[in-house]
C-alpha cells in the first residue's frame, strides 16, 4: 500500500458514503412510491451484514474454537435483544476466556 | 429541543460506539495500516460496516470500481434513511443545516431521531450527532494509539467485537420478521458457498458481498414486498409526498 492507495481510496469511500446519506435529506424530500425499491432499501442491510458475518466471524479470532465460543454467545445474547455494547463486550471476554483456556490445554 | 437535550440522548450511542470504533482501528492495524489512516476514516466517513469493508479493501489491493460498488451497496440503506429523515424533519431547514446534517446520518442517530415524538430542531440534531462522532472518533483515535502496544492475546478477543455487533443487529430483526430472517438465512448460506467452494472463493471479498446482497435480496423483496414502510412520517408531514 502506498500512500497515494490510502489517500484515494479514502476519498472514494468518504465520497460514497456522504452521496448514500445526503441524496435523502437534499435531493428526495417526497416519498418514494415503488413498492419493489422501497422493499429493496428496507432487506437490504440485513443481507450485507448477514454476509460480512458469516463466515468470517468463525475465522476472526486466534483459534476455530474462540471464534464458535464468541459467534454463539453473540447469537443468544442478541436473541435475548440485548444491546450492541453488551453483546460486544460479552463476545469480547467469551473469546478472551475460551483462548486462555485453550491455552492452558494445549 | 435543545443542543444540550441531544448531547445527552448521543451519550448512551457514544458508549456504544468506543468498543466498535476501537476495534475497528484495531483491526486497520493489523492490515498494515499506519495509526494516522484509521483516524482519517474515521473523521470522513463516520459508518461502521462501510468503513471496516473499505479499509478491507483498500490493504487487499482492489480496484477502484470494486471499492465503489461495495461502498455503495452497503451504504445504501443510508439513502433509505436519509429519505425517511427528510420526511420526518419537514420543510423547516435550510440547505446548508441539510447537508452538514447529512453526514451524521448512522443506523444509531437515526434510530434516536426517527423515534422521537417532537418535532426535531436542528440544535437537537447537531448535538446528537456532535456527541456520538466525538464517541466514534475518539475510540479509533485511542485503538489506533494503543494497537500496537495491546499483546496479541488481547488483539485476537478484540477482533469479534465488529462481528458481535453486526449480529446484535441483524438477530433481533430476524426474531421479530420472518421475512428478514429467511433473507439472513439466504444470505448466509450464499456467503459460505462463496466462502468454501473452490473457483468461487477466489472471489474477492467485495464483490462477494455485492452479489450475494443483491440477488437475495432482490429474491426477497420480490417474493415478500414490504407494505408502505415511511407511513406514520408521512402521515404527519401531511402527505406531501404524492408520486414518484
Amino acid at each position: 500500500m502506498t500512500l497515494s492507495d490510502m489517500l484515494f481510496g479514502c476519498l472514494i469511500m468518504a465520497a460514497v458514503t456522504y452521496a448514500t446519506k445526503c441524496v435523502g435529506l437534499l435531493l428526495v424530500r417526497k416519498q418514494i412510491r415503488n413498492r419493489f425499491l422501497q422493499s429493496f432499501l428496507y432487506y437490504i442491510p440485513y443481507s450485507v451484514l448477514a454476509v460480512m458475518i458469516f463466515p468470517g466471524i468463525l475465522f476472526s479470532t486466534a483459534s476455530l474454537w474462540s471464534g464458535i465460543a464468541g459467534t454463539a454467545v453473540a447469537l443468544v445474547l442478541s436473541y435475548c435483544k440485548r444491546g450492541l455494547l453488551v453483546v460486544s463486550v460479552a463476545s469480547i471476554a467469551t473469546v478472551f476466556i475460551a483462548e486462555q483456556i485453550i491455552a492452558l490445554i494445549a | 429541543m435543545k443542543f444540550s437535550r441531544g448531547v445527552k440522548d448521543g451519550l448512551p450511542i457514544a458508549l456504544g460506539y468506543l468498543p466498535v470504533s476501537f476495534a475497528y482501528a484495531i483491526t486497520a492495524l493489523a492490515n498494515g495500516f499506519p495509526p494516522w489512516f484509521p483516524v482519517l476514516i474515521s473523521l470522513t466517513n463516520f459508518t461502521g460496516t462501510g468503513q471496516v469493508a473499505g479499509t478491507d479493501l483498500i490493504a487487499a489491493g482492489a480496484g477502484v470500481a470494486e471499492l465503489l460498488v461495495t461502498m455503495l451497496i452497503i451504504n445504501i440503506r443510508y439513502s433509505l434513511m436519509s429519505v425517511s429523515l427528510s420526511q420526518k424533519m419537514g420543510g423547516g431547514f435550510p440547505l446548508w443545516q441539510r447537508a452538514l446534517l447529512s453526514f451524521g446520518v448512522t443506523d444509531e442517530n437515526y434510530a434516536v431521531c426517527i423515534r422521537q415524538p417532537r418535532k426535531l430542531t436542528f440544535p437537537y440534531m447537531a448535538g446528537l450527532m456532535c456527541c456520538s462522532f466525538s464517541g466514534w472518533l475518539g475510540g479509533t483515535a485511542l485503538g489506533a494509539l494503543l494497537g500496537n502496544i495491546l499483546p496479541d492475546f488481547v488483539m485476537s478477543a478484540l477482533n469479534i467485537a465488529l462481528f458481535a455487533m453486526f449480529v446484535a443487529i441483524i438477530i433481533p430483526a430476524s426474531r421479530e420478521d420472518a421475512r428478514v430472517f429467511l433473507l439472513v438465512a439466504l444470505s448466509t448460506a450464499a456467503s459460505c458457498l462463496f466462502y468454501f467452494t473452490p473457483v468461487l472463493k477466489e472471489l474477492s471479498q467485495g464483490w462477494v458481498i455485492i452479489i450475494c446482497a443483491v440477488v437475495c435480496t432482490t429474491a426477497v423483496a420480490l417474493l415478500f414486498p414490504v407494505k408502505e414502510i415511511a407511513q406514520e412520517q408521512a402521515d404527519e408531514t401531511g402527505g406531501q409526498g404524492g408520486g414518484e
